[in-house]
């Protein structure tokens, strides 16, 4: 095998990758950790803006 | 619960101070040069003149302006979504004084002339070695906060500040492999036409992780903080993040279009050029689309003015690139002032106004104060460097085809048409709106910096208390 068929398997590999974490980030499993996620900056302070998001974030 | 009950606020809000004096002094530099083009008679000494003063604007509002403002945020937004203060605070320090040094060293070593040439990292080995230390420490405080975090995920503007300080690691490596001859003099490892690839995969995604990942990171903390709701949608989030880092690697060959590159190797960068419209566009939507339902809050918020507006021109200025990567309309755009003008709707549009919002966001909560001193001269400011990019890049925009056209321009019997010189004398007019256009911007940063002071003097610094996640003190 020639260096150049590894180079092109990488970049298979690394398209192949890429498509999976498409697929895996749309998943619906994800979804719950995701809105968790979102609400990162406003598990702190300033409580109407954050009380305010908290609610969009779970309906949504 | 840590013994440290605070955040570690004061290594931030160094950086966030330093990142407006800087922003000054790069802005300055820019000023200057850009009435050195319009009065070459300004040109008084050779410290102070273009070709060294160049690379010292660039370096002052990149690393300097640009790089305080990523340490600044950086810091901020970890510490407070991972709910835990720095790791490390001494090296967190260290990282403040060191990155200092090396500003100062290259406000020094530039204009004396000492520079290694290659664009964006001419600084010579010694500083280089500073850098490399400075970043390793970066790396390790950023890192190891959010190792210690106290919540489980890790959230997506941590994503981006991360993708950047490895990033950039690497780059800063790969490219500042040099062999010294003296104390101030070095050759870069690679030689003709690698050296140039190497500088230009190094030049782009400089471009790209630098100024597009670490200030992405920005905007996902501080867009939605200041709209009040969560990112739109946080799986585009994931996507585009992935999307970024897949593609920027094989862009840079496009600043070598029509060179002694392979052919192939130049098409291949035109094409992942293309590509990348995709996954900037994600972000610029996705962080527009974080106000929805909340645009009347542009009408008086001057930080979400600043916020959006700079997305506005990170979409300008990401469509305009991919176009200009096009080897067919870069052989129009290729050495004009186009370059030079969408440069500019990136820095100051996109980079400049995102760090612009986020420092006005972060100035009063350091110093314990409800908001900065003056909003009116906010918006101000606003209005001042958003007409002073319009006429900027508008001016540079018109120059570009201009150049382009006529350096192109042939008789019926194959002369050219016009002498290099010609297109210099028809430039004039547009480097002197340019230059009204750099002074606008340079006057808002002094309103910005007045402001600054005003707001911080006789205000306490203040160190936020550390707070548990929402779900256990619930």
């Amino acid at each position: 095998m020639d260096l150049n068929d590894l180079r092109s398997l990488v970049t298979v590999l690394a398209f192949a990758t890429f498509v999976g974490i498409v697929l895996w980030a749309w998943s619906g499993r994800r979804r719950g950790a995701f809105d968790e996620a979102a609400q990162l900056p406003f598990t702190e302070d300033e409580a109407p803006a954050a009380a305010g998001a908290r609610k969009q974030g779970k309906t949504s | 619960m840590d013994n440290q009950a605070t955040y570690n606020y004061k290594v931030v809000r160094q950086f966030a101070v330093m990142t407006v004096i800087w922003g000054v002094v790069g802005m300055l530099v820019g000023v200057i040069i850009a009435a050195q083009l319009v009065w070459p008679a300004l040109n008084l000494h050779e410290f102070l003149s273009y070709g060294r003063l160049r690379p010292l604007h660039t370096n002052a509002v990149i690393f300097a302006f640009g790089g305080c403002a990523l340490f600044a945020t950086s810091y901020y937004v970890v510490q407070r979504t991972c709910h835990t203060p720095l790791f490390a605070p001494g090296l967190a320090a260290f990282t403040f004084w060191g990155w200092q040094l090396v500003i100062l060293l290259a406000a020094l070593s530039l204009p004396l002339g000492f520079t290694s040439g290659k664009e964006y990292a001419e600084l010579e080995w010694p500083i280089d070695i500073l850098i490399t230390l400075v970043w390793v420490a970066y790396a390790v405080v950023f890192f190891g906060t959010i190792m210690k975090r106290k919540v489980p995920h890790i959230y997506v503007a941590n994503w981006f500040f991360g993708g950047f300080i490895l990033t950039v690691a690497i780059l800063h490596l790969v490219n500042s492999c040099e062999i010294p001859v003296t104390l101030t003099k070095s050759y870069s490892c690679y030689a003709g036409v690698q050296d140039a690839m190497v500088q230009w995969w190094y030049g782009h995604n400089a471009v790209g992780f630098f100024l597009t990942a670490g200030f992405l990171g920005m905007m996902y903390y501080f867009v939605p903080k200041q709209a009040g709701r969560p990112v739109y949608s946080y799986r585009l989030s994931v996507v585009h993040f992935w999307a970024l880092i897949f593609t920027y690697m094989w862009a840079g060959p496009h600043h070598l279009h029509y060179t002694a590159l392979p052919d192939w190797t130049q098409s291949l960068g035109m094409l992942f050029s293309l590509i990348l419209l995709a996954p900037s566009w994600g972000g610029m939507i996705n962080g527009i689309m974080t106000l929805s339902g909340a645009w009347h809050k542009l009408r008086d918020d001057p930080i979400l003015k600043f916020l959006i507006t700079s997305l506005s021109f990170y979409g300008m200025s990401t469509f305009e690139g991919p176009m200009m990567s096009i080897k067919t309309v870069n052989a129009l755009s290729h050495y004009t002032d186009w370059t030079v003008g969408h440069v500019h709707s990136g820095a100051l549009g996109w980079v400049a106004f995102i760090s612009i919002g986020s420092i006005y966001y972060l100035i009063p909560r350091l110093f314990g104060k409800e908001q900065m001193h003056s909003i009116r001269l906010m918006n101000m400011h606003f209005w001042i460097a958003t007409i002073g990019v319009v006429l900027y890049i508008a001016s540079m925009w018109i120059a570009g085809v201009m150049q382009g056209l006529m350096w192109r321009a042939t008789n019926p019997d194959g002369t050219l048409t016009y002498a290099f010189v010609e297109s210099v004398k028809e430039t004039y007019p547009y480097w002197m709106i340019r230059l009204l256009g750099g002074l606008m911007f340079l006057v808002g940063m002094l309103l910005m910096t007045w402001n600054m002071f005003k707001t911080i003097a006789g205000a306490k610094p203040y160190d936020a208390p550390v707070l548990a996640p929402a779900g256990q003190h619930a």
